[in-house]
């Protein structure tokens, strides 16, 4: 428990520097707020005015804590463009985003993790070639390319669902989510074959251990070494590789979203950059590091009751 | 009886294909890329136009070839930028480790929380796009991942007995990093580059694809399979060409970088 | 009890014969010394007895007989019913040879979970009289321990406790003592005297180091280059070494009085 709640503050230190990170490098790429406002038109006078307003003329560690305060209390400031709470206009987005990150999530969990054991051992020869050339195949799949194909096959010739017609989740639940099996298809085939390249060199590198040899020594086949041994000791970097990944089907996304016309974080991200909509900008990229820190945290926690010897001194090796 | 590498001769037969034709590319195509109405619009694929036509009735195998070629170059110098400065770090802190040496780790961990793809579409997003600001917004986002894999090359090798012995003969610090030190880590960051380069590929296309990248004229495929999409029922050949040429590109690279992994490992 | 004819091994990727030509016999209740050089063949030959000879990566002939059982060529089936319940093996790296994941207890119950339908309760019960058997002290907490946990030595004899919870004929020691200080291999070896007495469990000893064979066997086998060189009384051999080999062996040992040779 001590170990989880020293993770736990490591967690909101992290989240102190991501956050500080972003809004300083904002600041500076960003320039002056009012001044995307108000266009080329802009008088000296009225910027002043405008920034005054909104309070931009403040010091800027003032402004950064206020604004970090935000993420507690909801107030992430205002968008520039649609003149509303940024809160607001991310709240109805965020499930979408998330129904098709957890989906594509499950769906690489399901399909890589046996493939990934069954693939271990052919561990030389044709056989092993076969596998690495289908997972280095399957690795060079960009999402974008395979939403198009989706949307080529299923939507214009097959006709299983409308493209550019998402009906939104608190309308029709299961009808999004059949939407959203196409997206999460596209964006799970890299990260499938990923994820199995990992495993397999993991088990084939623990299958060399001394520990096996142990094992099979006191009758265990094949299966039971595997169930028994092999899998828990393969599992740690596995996990922190999940945890990677999760970040990235959200990295993703943004792009499939587009491809499929899905009006989720992604597409709002895109437009709002093509706006220059800074607030709304600024608030995504943060969101999105907190959830990269928090699924690296978790999967911290996880390995460390998978292997014991990470409670040692609060995760030394 | 040495094995063969399969993976390193298909890689690079096929990689050496499409660079072929990027080269190609570069000093001939059948077509002038941009020039309307070479042909029907929407023809499918013919003698005349071997990928068909879209729908100015461009030459679609003349675009991909100048297409190819400049996702290509965005990638190769993106990587090189990358590469160059991550590895310049990563040898330095890794090398000397220290105070400085940490601070840059934990600095690199928080940049490691930001998606890549994500910080480099806002930057080109705000600076405006472009090649060159697509290849300068990926090449500094490559930085961290390339800082990190040398840093960890070069600090396991800082107090390996030979390069303690170098170090006892008067050798200064920089002949050591790059004489001694360096071709030694080439196993680990050959494949590495090879990870950058498809990464670089795959952000490329993808931020053209979302309209923030390169610009028209300059073209790339990723901006061509969002052209492509819009006419997917009248010339789904488009998108498939594009498409198909991303996948062998990442492929024929991704073949390579396994057959220099392999091919480090047996060397161990 | 176990007798091993006419052994040959030859590895696919190798020129030479890893074994070549090995017969011997243990008794019952016996210890017999396997020593010789590294790549003389002795771990080979028992890990074909162990049943762990990678069998698809060598050539392999010759009949290993342990009582009315043929293990060199039987089927895997058959083979994992004897590996663990009839052969106990323990290795020379303790700390490598555990799973650094498993309970120390799980780790020594885990022969009675392969060949027994025995309960968790009887299962734990065994393993903390093996762990007894190999004197740890506070077996309860020993068993909800990690390898980490523990030093060389008492993994050591958690191993030895896990090869003989199921009560094998046989004990294939595998340099079981070169991995530990020198205190701690003399305890070692008494223990394993100790068991031997008690159990009447025959050994297999393998050593490169003819000192400490001489210490708990009463008959050696000495190896090289894949063939026995020579073979007898361990004193016998001793004091009167036939084979050129076992002479520079002999002679190799340090002794008190500081001379290098005899």
């Amino acid at each position: 428990m001590k170990y989880a709640a020293k993770k736990l503050l490591m967690l909101l230190i992290t989240m102190v520097i991501v956050s500080f990170l972003a809004f300083a490098a904002f600041e500076l790429i960003s320039g002056s707020a009012a001044d995307t406002m108000l266009g080329t038109e802009g008088t000296p006078e009225q910027i002043a005015a405008l920034e005054e307003k909104l309070g931009l003329n403040r010091p800027f560690l003032v402004r950064y804590f206020e604004w970090l305060g935000g993420f507690f209390t909801g107030n992430l400031g205002n968008s520039f463009r649609y003149r509303q709470p940024v809160a607001q206009l991310l709240a109805p987005k965020i499930g979408v985003t998330l129904c098709l990150s957890l989906m594509s999530f499950l769906l690489i969990l399901v399909v890589s993790i046996p493939l990934g054991l069954f693939s271990a051992r052919y561990n030389r020869g044709i056989k092993d070639g076969i596998w690495s050339g289908l997972i280095q195949f399957m690795m060079a799949i960009p999402p974008f390319f395979t939403g198009v194909m989706l949307t080529w096959v299923f939507s214009i010739i097959l006709r299983f669902y409308n493209h550019g017609q998402f009906p939104g989740l608190g309308n029709d639940f299961w009808g999004s989510v059949a939407y959203l099996v196409y997206p999460a298809v596209a964006i799970s085939i890299p990260r499938i074959a990923m994820t199995m390249r990992m495993l397999r060199s993991r088990i084939q590198n623990e299958m060399t251990s001394g520990y096996v040899r142990t094992a099979i020594s006191r009758g265990n086949d094949r299966k039971q070494v595997l169930r028994g041994h092999v899998l828990k000791n393969s599992l740690v970097p596995v996990v922190t590789f999940l945890a990677q990944t999760m970040a990235e089907i959200v990295a993703a996304s943004v792009v499939v979203e587009q491809v499929f016309a899905i009006p989720g974080l992604g597409r709002l991200l895109v437009s709002s950059i093509g706006d220059r909509d800074f607030p709304v900008v600024q608030a995504l990229v943060v969101i999105l590091a907190f959830w990269v820190v928090l699924a690296g945290t978790l999967a911290d926690i996880i390995n460390q009751r998978i292997d014991p010897r990470l409670r040692l001194g609060g995760g030394a090796k | 009886m040495k094995k063969r590498n399969w993976y390193l001769i298909f890689g690079s037969v096929l990689a050496g294909i499409v660079a072929a034709f990027i080269v190609m590319g570069f000093i001939w195509t059948p077509y002038d890329p941009t020039e309307m109405m070479t042909g029907p619009k929407f023809d499918a694929p013919s003698l005349e136009h071997i990928m068909g036509t879209d729908n100015f009735g461009r030459d679609i195998f003349s675009r991909i070839l100048q297409g190819a070629g400049s996702t290509a170059l965005i990638a190769l110098s993106t990587v090189l930028i990358g590469a160059a400065a991550g590895i310049f770090v990563g040898a330095v802190t890794g090398y000397f480790g220290g105070i400085v040496d940490e601070a840059l780790m934990r600095f690199n961990d928080a940049l490691t929380a930001f998606p890549s793809v994500l910080v480099a579409l806002v930057v080109v997003g705000v600076l405006g796009g472009g090649k060159y600001n697509v290849i300068l917004a990926l090449g500094i986002v490559f930085i961290p991942s390339f800082a990190r894999v040398s840093r960890t090359a070069f600090a396991a090798l800082r107090n390996v007995n030979y390069v303690k012995s170098v170090r006892l003969m008067g050798a200064n610090p920089a002949r050591i990093i790059c004489m001694h030190i360096l071709p030694n880590t080439m196993s680990v960051l050959l494949p590495a580059i090879t990870i950058g380069f498809n990464n670089a590929v795959l952000a490329e296309a993808s931020m053209s694809y979302l309209g923030i990248g390169v610009k028209p004229p300059d073209a790339s495929l990723g901006y061509m399979l969002s052209e492509a999409q819009g006419m997917l029922s009248l010339a789904p050949w488009y998108a498939l060409w594009t498409g198909g040429v991303i996948v062998v590109m990442i492929f024929a690279v991704g073949l390579i970088g396994e057959g220099l992994q392999r091919r480090g490992k047996e060397g161990l | 009890m176990l007798e091993i004819q006419d052994l040959h091994v030859r590895f696919h990727n190798r020129q030479r014969e890893a074994v070549a030509g090995v017969s011997f016999k243990i008794e019952d209740g016996e210890i017999m010394g396997l020593v010789g050089e590294s790549g003389s063949g002795k771990s080979v030959t028992a890990m074909s007895v162990a049943g762990l000879l990678p069998r698809k990566q060598c050539d392999y002939s010759g009949r290993i007989m342990l009582d009315n059982c043929e293990l060199l060529h039987a089927d895997r089936k058959v083979l994992r019913q004897v590996q663990g319940k009839d052969i106990g093996v323990v290795f020379q790296e303790p700390m490598n040879a555990m799973d650094p994941l498993m309970k120390i207890g799980k780790q020594v119950e885990e022969c009675l979970k392969v060949h027994t339908q025995m309960k968790a309760p009887e299962r734990k019960a065994l393993a903390l009289d093996a762990l007894r058997a190999v004197e740890l002290k506070n077996v309860e907490e020993v068993y909800e321990k990690y390898p980490h946990e523990l030093s060389g030595g008492m993994c050591q004899r958690a191993m030895i406790a896990a090869a003989i919870v199921s009560k094998p004929k046989l004990l294939l020691l595998d340099e079981p003592t070169t991995a530990l200080d020198i205190t701690i291999q003399s305890q070692i070896l008494k223990l394993l005297k100790e068991l031997n007495r008690k159990y009447g469990i025959s050994m297999l000893f393998i050593s490169h180091d003819l000192n400490v064979v001489r210490k708990l066997c009463r008959r050696v086998v000495v190896m090289q280059r894949g063939l026995v060189v020579e073979s007898g009384e361990t004193d016998s051999i001793f004091h009167n070494p036939q084979h050129e080999y076992t002479k520079k062996l002999i002679a190799a040992i340090p002794t008190r009085e500081g001379r290098g040779s005899l």
